[in-house]
C-alpha cells in the first residue's frame, strides 16, 4: 500500500518552500491519526455462540496481534455470531489433544476455535481448529502464514475460513473499504482518499488534495482506485495503482469527468463526461483507450453501473423528468426505466448475484438506501437517515456500506440485508463519505 | 490573499471603474504606500503599519460592491437547471460588459445543495453552468469568454444542514 500525500499543484508553485512542507506534514499527520472507529449495533438475537480461545503462543513470543480477538469480532460483524468473552471461558485450550468439547457444550457453544501462533522466518505461521461442539467433530484444521506487519491480515482471512465453513457464504474479514474523508471548509479544506481494512484498522491514504476528490471505484482485482481528483482545479478522472502509487490521468475533458466505473473483465472504464455540452455515460477502453459514447440525451445521464455479467449499464437520468434509474446494454442503445417508486432515484449499483440493486432513493422527504428486487420492482429500506447516499455491496452480497449523519458529522454505516448485525464506522475528527468496498482480495 | 496597494494596480482600478460606470472618487491621485524606511536620524526601530489606501482596490468592477457587477451569482430551484427570470436582468448587466471587453474571461461555477447523491449533483451543477452559459452567449458573449466548472455538493457556500443552507448552495457563480 502506498501513501501518496500530495499538495495541490498551484499551491505548490505558488507559495514558498515553508508553505509546501506545511502541507506535506499536514497530509502526514493526517493519515497517521485517522483511525476508523467501528461500532456493531443490534444484530446478536439470531446470533450462532461461537468460542474462540485465545491463541497459543511460543515461549518468549508476543505476537503484535490479538489474533483471536481479531476472529471474534470479525465474526462478530457479520450479525451473525456471539463470541463468547474470555472471561467466560472454563479452560482455554491451544492444542487438540487438551479439547475437552463438554466444557464447551455446557456453555452452550455451536462451536469452539483453538489455534497457536509460531514464528516462522521472519514472519508467522497460524494454525486453528474449529469444531462442531454438538457433533464433537473437527470441521476444518488448517494454518496461515504471514509476515509480521501481516499477521492482522491472517486473522482476518481466518475468519473468512471460518465464516464459509460454517455459513456456506465467502467472508469479507479480510476486503477493504475506500473512502473520503475531509477536515476544514473552504480553501483551507483537506480531502483525503482512504483505504482501511473492512474492520476499519490500517487507514492507508492514497491521496489528498486542497480540492475535492470524489467517486472512488475498485478495479474487480482490487488493485487499482479510480477516482475523481479536482487537485487541477478541475475534475479529472485518475486510477492509481495500490502497491505502487503510480497513477494514469485517464480522462481530463472540458466539462465534467466524473462517476468512474470499471467493467467486471476491468479492461474498461465506464464515465460520465459533459464535453459535448451535456453530460452522458460513456466507456474507455483502457487497453486501446477508444471513447465510446453510450447515451444521447439532453437530460442528465451519469453514474453509470456494469452488470455483474458485463453485458448491461444501469445509470440515473433525469429525462422523465425526476432521476429515476434506467438499464441499457453495456454497447449503448435504447435505455429503460427500471425504478418507478417515488421521485428520487439514483447512484444505483448490482448486488453481486445481479438479482437486486441498491439506490439512494426518496422517501418520505429523506434520502435513504434502497433495495430493489429487480423481478419485482419492490424496494426495501435499508437505512433510517435523512441524507444517506453512496451504498456499496461487500462482494459477498451480506451486507451494504453506505455514508449517513450522526450528529451532525458525516460517518459510514454498514446494514445486513437480512436484518442482521449494523455497524458505524466514524473517524474522531471531520467527516467520512464515499464508501466503497473492494472486491475479495486474493 | 493580501490587498497590495501599488499605485499602477490602484490607477488600473480607477481606470476601469471610470470607464465602465463613470463613478467619480477616482479623480485625486492614490496616496503612495507609507515608507517602509524611517527618516535618516532616527535610531529606534520602528513599527510600520501600512495605511489604509484612500480608495478600495479592486481587480475589477465585479469587486465593488456599488457596481451592478458584483452581483455574480444565480439561484437555482431544488434540482432544477432553469435559470429563473428575475435572474436574466443581472445575466444580460454581465453580458454587456464582457461583450465590451474581449479580452475578459469568466468561469461559469455551478453547485447544488447537498441532498441526493454526489455524482448526480456533479451532474446538476454542470447544467446549471450550462444553461447560464447559453444565455450569456444568447446576449452576445463570445463562446471562448466563458467556460463552465461543476463543483457539485463538493464547496457550499453555507455548510448548514437547513433548507435555506441548501437555499444559497443551489448556485452558479460568474468568477472573473
Amino acid at each position: 500500500m502506498s501513501r501518496q500525500p500530495r499538495c495541490h499543484p498551484r499551491v505548490a508553485l505558488r507559495l514558498d518552500l515553508l508553505m509546501v512542507l506545511l502541507c506535506g506534514l499536514c497530509c502526514g499527520v493526517g493519515s497517521a491519526q485517522a483511525r476508523l472507529n467501528i461500532e456493531v449495533t443490534g444484530g446478536v438475537e439470531a446470533a450462532q455462540p461461537i468460542a474462540i480461545v485465545p491463541f497459543g503462543v511460543s515461549d518468549g513470543l508476543i505476537p503484535p496481534v490479538d489474533v483471536a480477538s481479531v476472529i471474534a469480532s470479525d465474526l462478530a460483524r457479520t450479525g451473525r455470531f456471539r463470541a463468547l468473552p474470555t472471561r467466560d471461558m472454563l479452560a482455554m485450550p491451544s492444542r487438540h489433544d487438551d479439547v475437552d468439547l463438554r466444557d464447551w457444550s455446557l456453555l452452550g457453544m455451536n462451536n469452539l476455535v483453538i489455534g497457536r501462533v509460531e514464528p516462522e522466518g521472519a514472519g508467522f505461521k497460524v494454525e486453528f481448529t474449529l469444531y462442531d461442539v454438538f457433533r464433537g467433530q473437527q470441521l476444518a484444521s488448517s494454518s496461515v502464514t504471514s509476515t509480521a506487519p501481516g499477521l492482522r491480515n491472517a486473522a482476518h482471512r481466518i475468519a473468512d475460513i471460518i465464516y464459509e465453513q460454517l455459513t456456506g457464504q465467502r467472508g469479507v474479514a479480510a476486503t477493504r473499504i475506500a473512502y473520503v474523508t475531509s477536515s476544514g471548509e473552504g480553501e483551507s479544506q483537506t480531502v483525503t482518499l482512504r483505504v482501511a481494512d473492512a474492520d476499519g484498522a490500517n487507514p492507508q491514504t492514497i491521496v489528498s488534495s486542497g480540492e475535492p476528490i470524489m467517486s472512488p471505484a475498485w478495479s474487480p482485482d482490487g488493485r487499482r482506485l479510480a477516482y475523481v481528483s479536482f487537485e487541477n482545479k478541475r475534475p479529472a478522472i485518475y486510477i492509481q495503482e495500490l502497491a505502487t502509487g503510480r497513477r494514469d490521468l485517464v480522462a481530463s475533458h472540458p466539462g465534467i469527468n466524473g462517476s468512474p466505473a470499471f467493467s467486471p473483465d476491468g479492461r474498461k472504464l465506464a464515465m460520465t463526461l459533459s464535453k459535448d455540452g451535456n453530460p452522458e455515460i460513456y466507456v474507455l477502453n483502457l487497453l486501446t483507450r477508444e471513447l465510446v459514447r453510450l447515451t444521447d440525451h439532453f437530460a442528465i445521464d451519469t453514474e453509470p453501473a456494469w452488470s455483474p455479467d458485463g453485458r448491461e449499464i444501469i445509470f440515473t437520468s433525469d429525462r422523465g423528468g425526476s432521476p429515476q434509474i434506467y438499464r441499457m446494454s453495456a454497447d449503448g442503445g435504447p435505455a429503460q426505466r427500471i425504478s418507478f417508486e417515488g421521485d428520487y432515484n439514483a447512484r444505483a449499483s448490482y448486488a453481486p448475484d445481479g438479482r437486486s440493486i441498491v439506490l439512494v432513493t426518496r422517501a418520505g422527504g429523506r434520502f435513504r438506501i434502497g433495495l430493489m428486487d429487480l423481478d419485482s420492482g419492490f424496494t426495501r429500506l435499508l437505512s433510517n437517515g435523512s441524507l444517506d447516499e453512496s451504498p456499496s455491496f461487500a462482494p459477498n452480497g451480506s451486507m451494504v456500506i453506505y455514508a449517513t449523519i450522526q450528529g451532525g458529522r458525516g460517518i459510514l454505516a454498514v446494514s445486513s440485508i437480512d436484518g442482521g448485525g449494523n455497524q458505524r464506522l466514524s473517524q474522531d475528527t471531520g467527516e467520512v463519505r464515499e464508501p466503497a468496498w473492494s472486491p475479495f482480495i486474493n | 490573499m493580501t490587498v497590495t496597494s501599488k499605485p499602477v494596480e490602484v490607477l488600473w482600478g480607477c481606470v476601469l471603474i471610470m470607464a465602465l460606470l463613470a463613478v467619480s472618487g477616482c479623480t485625486s491621485a492614490p496616496k503612495p504606500p507609507p515608507a517602509a524606511a524611517p527618516a535618516s536620524g532616527m535610531t529606534t526601530p520602528a513599527s510600520t503599519a501600512p495605511l489604509e489606501p484612500a480608495v478600495p482596490v479592486y481587480a475589477g468592477p465585479w469587486e465593488d460592491p456599488s457596481n451592478p457587477l458584483y452581483q455574480r451569482t444565480i439561484y437555482f430551484d431544488y434540482d432544477k437547471a432553469e435559470v429563473r427570470p428575475e435572474y436574466l436582468p443581472l445575466l444580460r448587466t454581465h453580458a454587456r460588459y464582457l461583450g465590451t471587453h474581449a479580452s475578459q474571461r469568466v468561469t461559469l461555477e455551478g453547485h447544488t445543495d447537498e441532498r441526493g447523491s454526489r455524482e448526480y449533483n456533479l451532474a446538476l451543477g454542470d447544467q446549471r453552468a450550462e444553461a447560464v452559459r447559453r444565455l450569456m452567449i444568447a446576449d452576445g458573449v463570445q463562446p471562448n469568454q466563458l467556460s463552465t466548472l461543476s463543483y457539485g455538493e463538493e464547496r457550499p457556500a453555507n455548510t448548514g444542514r437547513t433548507e435555506q443552507a441548501w437555499r444559497q448552495n443551489r448556485r452558479v457563480v460568474i468568477q472573473y
